[in-house]
């Protein structure tokens, strides 16, 4: 068996050099085609009807107007929305129609009639006394002597801290085209799972999985929502069945706020026990979210600092008449992460310390309290800590108040299940094929470097075939687990494959095969690059097809490839204007701790959007649920607030690659980056103004309701 | 503004005889990109002949090319670029005029494809991403390639798109002037750093910039 590991630092060719997408191109020229942009011959457009009503019983549905309208060739009621179901969201899906173009489908979609009766219905669960009957707790959780703690505390900080849902906002929606071809599904989805979403539709519609043909060139984006069929998509395949005509159904953009995903909340009240000293001796904390009907399940608190002793945990899961949560990038971990970051920023400012001094100091609750407390250390020095920190409460005279703070992180990310098919052609061709998928996050293009490096090879020489799931099997994308899995099948493929070379090289170079090695577009001897043949020429020794070899990542066994388990600190800058309650981005600082890193630009640029993803869940970001019709209030871009350029500030990325990280293997970076932000920017907010905003986004209302009570 | 002949195919008519188009021109709006403030206002010199609501006769040119379509008058210049025709790089994210992603040039100007009637879009000089892609890639696009100006790509050809337009207003801008000027796109996965970068190395290439 060869040796798979990475090669030395100092060996690598390919990996590591900060290297273009290879379909960056593709894309910038809009050239690249999405499952939104298929158009298939003949095609039909879809629209969906959805309930307005977020409690209400289906009393009777009307397709007949719908059905006799120009250019309508199906009306589709979805499966469970007969009449007599009850809804449970607004939004909820209760009809489909296709018709010959989009604006016909759109009318017929508008003819549909339905009657409900609306039922009573619940969507506000900021505060837990008002949610008490829909909130249903999960039992305490004790750890040590809480009450003794708090009995012994020398000084104890308590506070109130809220992150609202937030949607996916996937800026390619939902949806799909598909088309039949006798008892064959061509299916062009956006998903996160190229390989796992065909066997799910061919399960609902009683195909065998192989009758499913999934197409996925590029992807805008899921951040977790895309992973399954969905109801829409099983609509749209029986739709192409029954009309014998390719379907194209996307969710309008209200819908897809509505329905296709959303990020649960999570509100808590803490308590911290210390000692003067910034010791932390107990927690406490009551935490209540919702993700839709589910309720949501208890956040990892305390986050990061998991073995502060004696601690006492409740949590409800509160109900409420909204869409399923889905995963978000990194779930449950930016609210923990801001729960626990804003309670330890209190506690700071209670016992008149630095935070920065107090997360060092309690840093041996981590798990890594080494790697946290240099990160701590870098982060501070790249924002100027030390001569921008002051107490709370800018004392600057004048409306803009500026202030720092800070927050840290941890993730899992190590590779999934992956397998990976290397083909070498006798014209010295390679082919790299993965049914895997490439979210934007550049996974395309480390497969080639991988590939690459292994094969001794230019970077354009190697032909990444993912985005189809006639291709080997390989994971979702999910959980940051797609770069560890797809490098390290990638890399035990091609070496597999090379060393088929090798034993046909061999004989010609007169050595064995294990004495080779591929380098600079030749099979020379090792360490002895005059001794060689091209790679062209081994190459036309292959005889019989192609070789063509396999590699699997086994998460069980990643055999020091990939690993798990990442730290990160993240410091934010911020001035706020106290008259406007405007806050203003200066800078974002992010220190990441990522493993092995096989493309730098494409892994800071992991960064800069997650930091961004951090700037706009805690400025602008809310979904926002009207208590009196259970509707959402602003289900679109214009009125869900995102950042945009001007409001982002300075991000500032150091990828903390000393060579123990490198060491470990390589670790996904997708979702580490985007868990801090929040609350380092909530505590840089608290230390500009002098007073907590306790629930984000900090709009400027917020902020200036937080400024009156300080001053009341 | 261009005029539509009647189409042969509209048999009915609202009763009221107020298109939305009508409407539109009544009370002098340009288009419907009057919310984008990139378009001249122009009252139109005629009373505007009713059209729709069936499809109506619709020539389109874009990148040169004259496209002759049959659509109706509430078709969007996105739609018809998107569904009618092949040009699928702009893309629909918002549809009302946020983010961007629609982003194409129409007599040199930026315009919000999802915010204008292709039938208002008659006449004039339509120009999309593809335009600039081909036959060889516009600087701006290798630009924002060797910049990582992009992830998922979803919105890249709008910032392109915009990006042209401002750097044709502003040649040789600051970083300044990029950070806190290029506001009208939005992108989900917030590669704003290497698209700020990629104006100024396009501005650089193109104009010899200094600022880059």
């Amino acid at each position: 068996m060869p040796d798979y590991s990475w090669p030395a630092p100092e060996k690598r060719r390919v990996m590591g050099r900060r290297t273009n997408r290879i379909d960056g191109l593709t894309k910038a020229s809009g050239r690249a085609r999405y499952a939104y942009d298929v158009k298939r011959p003949n095609m039909l457009y879809g629209a969906v009807v959805t309930c307005p009503y977020a409690h209400a019983r289906i009393r009777s549905i009307d397709v007949s107007a719908a059905e006799k309208m120009k250019g309508v060739a199906a009306v589709h009621i979805f499966d469970g929305s007969a009449p007599g179901a009850e809804v449970q969201w607004a939004g909820y899906e209760i009809a489909a129609v296709a018709a010959e173009t989009e604006e016909l489908a759109r009318d017929a979609a508008r003819a549909v009639k339905v009657e409900y009766e609306v039922l009573p219905h619940f969507v506000r669960e900021q505060d837990l006394q008002k949610a008490a009957a829909y909130a249903k707790p999960s039992g305490e959780q004790i750890t040590g002597d809480p009450d003794q703690a708090f009995k012994e505390a020398e000084v104890v900080s308590e506070g109130f801290y809220g992150t609202p849902v937030v949607c996916h906002l996937t800026w390619e929606t939902h949806g799909q085209v598909i088309e039949w071809k006798g008892d064959q599904v061509e299916y062009w989805p956006t998903t996160q799972a190229v390989s796992g979403i065909g066997p799910e539709l061919a399960k609902v519609l009683g195909i065998p999985p192989a009758n499913v043909h999934v197409m996925q060139d590029h992807m805008g984006v899921g951040y977790g929502s895309k992973f399954s069929p969905d109801r829409w998509g099983i609509a749209c395949a029986k739709i192409a069945r029954q009309t014998g005509r390719p379907v194209k159904l996307f969710l309008e953009r209200r819908v897809e706020q509505e329905i296709a995903g959303n990020r649960p909340s999570h509100f808590a009240r803490i308590r911290l026990a210390a000692k003067k000293d910034g010791t932390i001796t107990g927690w406490e904390s009551q935490s209540w979210s919702t993700g839709g009907m589910t309720g949501g399940g208890m956040p990892p608190i305390p986050y990061v600092y998991t073995q502060i002793p004696n601690q006492r945990k409740n949590h409800s899961a509160v109900r409420v008449n909204a869409a399923p949560q889905r995963a978000w990038r990194a779930p449950n971990h930016p609210q923990a992460c801001y729960l626990t970051c804003c309670a330890m920023d209190d506690l700071a400012a209670r016992l008149g310390m630095d935070p920065l001094e107090l997360f060092k100091k309690n840093a041996d609750y981590t798990a890594r309290p080494e790697v946290y407390r240099w990160q701590l250390d870098k982060a501070a020095e790249l924002i100027g800590w030390k001569k921008l920190w002051h107490p709370r409460g800018d004392k600057t005279p004048g409306r803009l108040k500026r202030g720092l703070g800070l927050a840290v992180n941890t993730w899992g990310g190590a590779g999934h299940l992956s397998n990976c098919r290397c083909n070498i052609h006798p014209d010295g061709t390679v082919e790299v094929e993965l049914a895997s998928q490439d979210l934007g996050t550049g996974t395309r293009t480390v497969i080639a470097m991988v590939a690459a490096e292994t094969l001794g090879l230019p970077l354009g020489a190697i032909r990444v075939k993912i985005g189809d799931n006639r291709y080997p099997f390989s994971g979702t994308s999910g959980g940051s687990t797609t770069v560890g899995g797809v490098s390290s099948s990638t890399r035990k493929a091609t070496m597999n494959a090379l060393e088929k070379l090798f034993a046909l090289a061999a004989p010609e170079l007169g050595a064995k095969p294990e004495e080779l090695e591929a380098a600079n577009g030749q099979i020379q001897l090792k360490g002895n690059p005059k001794k060689a043949i091209a790679w062209k020429a081994a190459c036309k020794k292959i005889t019989g097809g192609p070789i063509s070899e396999m590699g699997q990542n086994d998460p069980k066994n990643p055999m020091g490839l990939n690993t798990g388990n990442v730290g990160g600190v993240q410091m934010a800058d911020v001035s706020v204007d106290v008259e406007t309650g405007l806050i203003r981005m200066n800078r974002l600082v992010v220190v990441q701790d990522c493993g092995l890193i096989i493309n730098p630009k494409t892994a800071e640029s992991q960064c800069f959007g997650a930091a961004h993803l951090s700037v706009c869940a805690a400025l602008y970001e809310e979904r926002i649920l009207d208590e009196i019709t259970g509707r959402m209030l602003n289900p679109d871009i214009e009125f869900y607030k995102v950042a945009g350029n001007p409001d982002i500030g300075e991000i500032i990325v150091h990828l903390d690659i000393r060579p123990e990280h490198d060491k470990r293997g390589v670790i996904g970076l997708g979702e580490p980056p985007v868990i801090a932000g929040i609350a380092a920017i909530g505590n840089a907010v608290t230390n500009a103004i002098g007073v907590r905003v306790p629930v984000v986004p900090m709009t400027p209302d917020k902020v200036l309701a937080a400024l009156e009570r300080r001053s009341a | 503004m261009s005029s539509v002949k009647e189409p042969p195919q509209a048999t009915t008519r609202p009763k009221s005889r107020v298109s939305r188009r009508g409407f539109i021109g009544g009370v002098g709006l340009g288009g419907g990109a009057l919310g984008t403030g990139l378009l001249p206002l122009r009252a139109p010199a005629a009373p505007a002949a009713l059209a729709g609501p069936g499809p109506v006769a619709v020539t389109l040119t874009v990148n040169g090319k004259t496209h002759k379509l049959n659509l109706e008058p509430r078709v969007t210049l996105l739609d018809a670029l998107r569904n009618y025709l092949d040009y699928t790089g702009a893309k629909r994210v918002c549809d009302r005029g946020t983010c961007g992603a629609c982003t194409v040039l129409v007599d040199g100007k930026a315009v919000y494809a999802c915010q204008i009637l292709a039938i208002d879009a008659q006449g004039k000089n339509i120009q999309t991403i593809e335009g600039l892609a081909a036959p060889k890639p516009d600087p701006l696009i290798t630009a924002f390639v060797n910049n990582d100006g992009l992830q998922c790509g979803f919105c890249t050809p709008g910032f392109v798109m915009a990006a042209k337009a401002f750097l044709a207003e502003n040649p040789n801008p600051t970083y300044q002037q990029v950070s806190s000027g290029f506001g009208g796109n939005l992108c989900r996965c917030g590669s704003y750093n290497g698209i700020r970068r990629a104006i100024l190395e396009a501005a650089k290439s193109a104009q010899g910039g200094t600022h880059a």
